[in-house]
């Protein structure tokens, strides 16, 4: 081994502190992109096997009633590859206990052998018999949110009619990995059952004997699904067909997708910031660090090694800690990686995992850290090549002080003799000092836009709970009922105020463009369900027209004035061309909005509506729920605070939720950076406070020399770090935002004091450990001339 | 007289510019023998170790030229300049300018990986008293073995020249007397050509010839027909 890399180990064991410190930053960069560009890889992955494996329609095409011979001329569509027909019903389940019967869907299984498409994944118990129209598998989330096993019996009301079950299996079903009430925004485990059974029973239960009410399709690889999509349409309008939707539409699918596309989104935003910020530390500090081995490298080049010598030399130290970094992150990143999927695996109810890496996140991480780190230790050698060996030998001539020590004036008579040594080092050197204000300033803008961005869904928690929906409780019709049945519901003892609303389940399309999902009929002005203006205040639903949401706005590249096609899916059908009025803001769903008396104009089905928003006595909660459920007009009641804890677990366990890792690893990084910052400056100082100690200065004067720089330059960041933190959160609050939900990015003088406090909390441990070992620092071998 | 190992012609050397500009060397005609030990004497700023570092190939002259036999180091490249320092030179600093990560044999080895005809470390650290010491680092030795090192990493490569700047200074009387012992027997043994910068006069004793400097300028060359070995010199 030469004695150069003899030199480069034994460097590297001697600044092993400062060059860990260095690693971690850069490694905790390298870790958040290889972990999150993994995870978003494996879910992918995993949910591409899952439906794969059991068989999940490409299209679903519901219907009213067609008979089963369609099944076969379906099948011959071009592009078809397999046809299932069942039947599914809506159902109430009695969950005992409880006051309010849940929503459940119920779905039919082939009386022999399993389903060609959509198939279950049995993780208990047994398929019902054949013959056997009382048994029933039951969804495993569903079962486990209210603690039904196999064995346990379950009342159902299906189709009017109340019947009992025995529970003989549970299954999980790419189906059905969120379930959502219909009439809710928000998925929720334990208000929305599905029940498998036997299609001979379910036929009898729903009138479908020799038809099915729903066809599964399956395309071949290639095939044209729109083409599909009409060509079903047409085949089925004849039955009642309602409009075939393909995977992207049904309603779990679009859930877990847009879970997943949230992550992908936010790990192509937070990661690379991170990485950037490392980047930009990493750089700093290699720039320092070589500097200070100016010395050393003139002794080299003076024994007559070439410049391309001594920069390998110093490039081999630099990759080091550069390379042990990235490798660091990439290590970790697997390993955090590994467990974060495992979590998710389990949270989105995936039956196994499929672990995937990002290739392509550890060639980034490498190239990044490397290419920064040799542009930080070039840039030095340069200089320093630049100077005759003799020059670089010497020490640096000490920086003149004296034009910033006449920039000081009258400051001057105030100031004692170290605070002035402080105030010159900041001013006679701005480059290095800014330098290490923008380190710093960059750990405040991570700190301050996590912190934004936590505050951001909390935010969406509120407005969306307290400022859109003030009512306690929505009631659902079996369907739409004239305005009148709201008298009904208001003489209900304990309701204080009935509030009409009218969904109707619509495809919106503006070109080629659409979205499926409802229009809302409201009051002009709602009380208790109201759409929002980018004010927050409450928008009054104009006459005619509809008012969008702005993600729904933005799916269909539509403004306000423009025509929007409304194809309604239920009822007569019909085709309308409605003029955007104007654009709401929301932070949950993607609602569309219109006046209730235009919508039923529209529809020409005037003086309907299919449910209503209520405000209610609490007292009086159980008297009204079980009221509610004796009235058969009722299909659901879903209560508001149900629906808000049902968000808060989806946006604190679910995608959402890896905002906590990015948080925590911001602070790590916030620290790393403030840390080396108070390295560097005690390498760079060591002599001059072994002088101070040596004049006879206290521990604690000499430290106040060395801690009042990083006091300063740690002041003067943050209200940097403040500014950048304030744009950076838009950017870090859009990868965030999804379709489902929005997180706004708006000021909250709460993070900033809550980002100060990490920052100067970081400062101050940082000046705590800087501060014993200059405690501990020999005086003597501290002043000793360099060898 | 031998033929010269260095000519310098108006040899200048300016620090700096307008009215801070420092004249280091003020236009040095001078010629030293190769083979002999060469003292350059002067106070403080006389410019006898700019001088030593513009013939070292440390350092460029503003102005006028500097030869080392027949290459005229003013003209050379950094590349050829390193190529020299690599091939023909050895230095020994006053405070000796060891590595301090390296061990005694690993710094003298820095020099014998890349020289053209070096020595063995150990023959060369040997050659100066340390071959039980090999594995100390410099923080383990005292400060007279650290030069001592710091010499056994300069002759290693067995150098045509070798120059010293105030070797001695940071030493004992003691100590100091070894360490120029070491260096006239390196001029004895390897003819390499020695030059010796310093402010103590009394070092002179030990050399052929001694060149006295005063602000940037040459004043006296004395040719010393009394040479002394170290051991005779009165400190």
């Amino acid at each position: 081994m030469s004695p150069l890399d003899h030199k480069l180990l034994r460097d590297l064991w001697r600044m092993k502190g400062q060059a860990a410190a260095i690693g971690l930053v850069i490694a905790m960069g390298v870790m958040m992109l290889v972990m999150m560009t993994g995870l978003v890889a494996s879910l992918s992955e995993t949910r591409h096997a899952y439906y794969d494996r059991y068989r999940l329609a490409d299209v679903f095409a519901p219907v009213s009633r067609a008979p089963d011979r369609m099944i076969a001329e379906l099948a011959g569509i071009d592009g078809v590859s397999a046809v299932e027909g069942r039947v599914t019903g809506q159902a109430l389940i009695d969950v005992p206990g409880e006051d309010l019967p849940v929503q459940a869907r119920a779905i039919s299984l082939p009386d022999r052998g399993r389903p060609a498409l959509n198939d279950i994944f049995l993780t208990d118990g047994r398929l019902p018999e054949t013959g056997r129209t009382d048994e029933i598998v039951l969804l495993n989330s569903f079962a486990r949110a209210h603690e039904l096993a196999p064995g346990d019996m379950l009342r159902a009301t299906m189709n009017g009619q109340r019947r009992s079950f025995q529970i003989v299996g549970l299954a999980q079903s790419p189906e059905f990995l969120y379930t959502t009430a219909p009439g809710e925004l928000v998925p929720d485990d334990a208000r929305f059952g599905v029940i498998w059974t036997s299609r001979s029973g379910l036929a009898a239960a729903y009138d479908m004997e020799g038809a099915f009410n729903e066809a599964l399709i399956a395309l071949t690889r290639g095939a044209n699904e729109n083409a599909v999509l009409s060509a079903a349409d047409r085949m089925l309008d004849p039955y009642g067909g309602a409009g075939a939707y393909g995977l992207a539409d049904q309603a779990s699918n679009r859930f877990v997708a847009e879970e997943i596309t949230q992550m992908d989104a936010a790990s192509r935003v937070v990661p690379p910031i991170f990485l950037a910020v490392a980047a930009f530390l990493l750089y700093i500090v290699i720039l320092r660090m070589v500097q200070a081995e100016r010395e050393e490298i003139g002794l080299v080049k003076a024994f007559g090694y070439t410049n391309a010598e001594v920069g390998a030399h110093y490039l081999k130290f630099v990759l080091a800690i550069a390379v042990g970094g990235a490798a660091a992150g990439c290590l970790l990143g697997i390993a955090a990686g590994r467990g974060l999927v495992g979590l998710y695996t389990t949270y989105y109810k995936f039956p196994f995992l499929v672990f995937q890496l990002d290739p392509g996140s550890f060639i980034t991480g490498f190239l990044v850290s490397v290419l920064v780190a040799s542009a930080g230790g070039l840039l030095v050698l340069r200089n320093v090549f630049a100077l005759t060996p003799a020059n670089a030998m010497r020490p640096p001539a000490p920086p003149d002080y004296s034009r910033s020590g006449r920039r000081l004036g009258g400051l001057k008579t105030f100031l004692d003799q170290p605070s002035r040594m402080v105030l010159r080092r900041l001013t006679r050197q701005p480059g290095r000092m800014a330098g290490a204000i923008v380190g710093i300033a960059c750990g405040m803008a991570l700190s301050v836009s996590m912190l934004t961005l936590f505050a951001g869904f909390e935010r969406t928690m509120d407005q969306t709970f307290s400022v859109v929906d003030r009512s306690d409780v929505m009631v659902t019709f079996t369907h739409p009922l004239s305005a009148k049945t709201l008298f009904e519901l208001q003489r209900i003892p304990g309701v204080e105020r009935a509030e009409p609303v009218r969904n109707v389940s619509v495809v919106l399309r503006n070109g080629l463009r659409s979205h499926r999902g409802a229009l809302t009929g409201l009051p002009s002005t709602p009380d208790l369900n109201r759409a929002l203006d980018a004010d927050m205040e409450p928008l009054v639903l104009p006459a005619e027209g509809i008012v969008l949401s702005v993600p729904l706005a933005r799916t269909l590249g539509i403004e306000a004035g423009d025509m929007l096609a409304v194809d309604v899916r239920e009822g007569r059908q019909p085709l309308l061309q409605i003029r955007v009025a104007s654009i709401a803001h929301t932070l949950l769903g993607s609602p569309a909005y219109m006046q209730l008396d235009a919508l039923n104009r529209a529809l020409r089905e005037p003086g309907r509506v299919s449910g209503a928003y209520l405000t209610i006595d609490e007292a009086l909660q159980s008297d009204i729920y079980r009221t509610l459920q004796d009235m058969p007009t009722v299909a659901g009641v879903s209560v508001k605070s149900d629906a808000r804890a049902a968000f808060e677990a989806i946006i604190n366990s679910g995608a959402g939720a890896t905002r906590f890792v990015y948080g925590a690893i911001a602070f790590i990084i916030t620290f790393g950076i403030i840390y080396n910052a108070a390295r560097i400056a005690f390498a760079e100082r060591t002599r001059d406070l072994a002088s101070l100690r040596v004049i006879g200065f206290t521990k604690a004067e000499a430290a106040f020399v060395l801690l009042g720089e990083l006091a300063v330059v740690t002041l003067l960041a943050l209200p940097l770090g403040a500014l950048m933190g304030y744009y950076l959160s838009f950017g870090i609050a859009a990868g965030f935002s999804t379709e489902f939900y929005q997180v706004p990015a708006d000021f909250d003088p709460g993070s900033y004091g809550m980002a100060i406090m990490v920052v100067l909390g970081a400062a101050l441990i940082s000046g705590l450990i800087v501060k014993r070992d200059l405690d501990r620092a020999d005086l003597v071998s501290a002043l000793k001339t360099r060898e | 007289m031998p033929e010269p190992a260095f000519t310098t012609h108006r040899l200048t050397k300016v620090y700096g510019e307008g009215r801070s500009a420092v004249h280091a060397l003020r236009g040095v005609d001078l010629e030293i023998p190769g083979g002999e030990i060469v003292v350059l004497l002067g106070p403080s700023g006389s410019g006898k170790s700019t001088l030593l570092n513009i013939i070292g190939g440390l350092d460029r002259a503003t102005d006028g030229s500097a030869h080392f036999r027949d290459r005229n180091l003013s003209q050379m490249t950094d590349s050829q300049l390193t190529r020299y320092r690599r091939d023909h030179v050895g230095f020994v600093f006053q405070f000796y300018n060891l590595m301090p990560s390296l061990t005694a044999h690993e710094n003298v080895e820095l020099v014998t990986e890349i020289a053209r005809d070096p020595m063995d470390p150990e023959e060369a650290l040997a050659l100066v008293g340390l071959r039980e010491r090999v594995d100390h680092f410099p923080a383990q030795l005292s400060g007279g073995e650290q030069q001592r090192v710091a010499i056994a990493r300069a002759i290693a490569k067995q150098p045509d020249v070798l120059f010293c700047d105030e070797p001695t200074g940071a030493l004992d009387s003691q100590t100091g007397r070894a360490v120029l012992e070491v260096i006239r027997d390196v001029n004895e043994t390897l003819g390499s050509t020695v030059l010796m910068v310093t402010h103590a006069a009394n070092t002179a004793q030990m050399a052929d010839r001694v060149i006295h400097f005063a602000d940037g300028a040459l004043r006296e060359v004395v040719v010393n027909d009394t040479k002394l070995s170290p051991a005779e010199i009165d400190w």
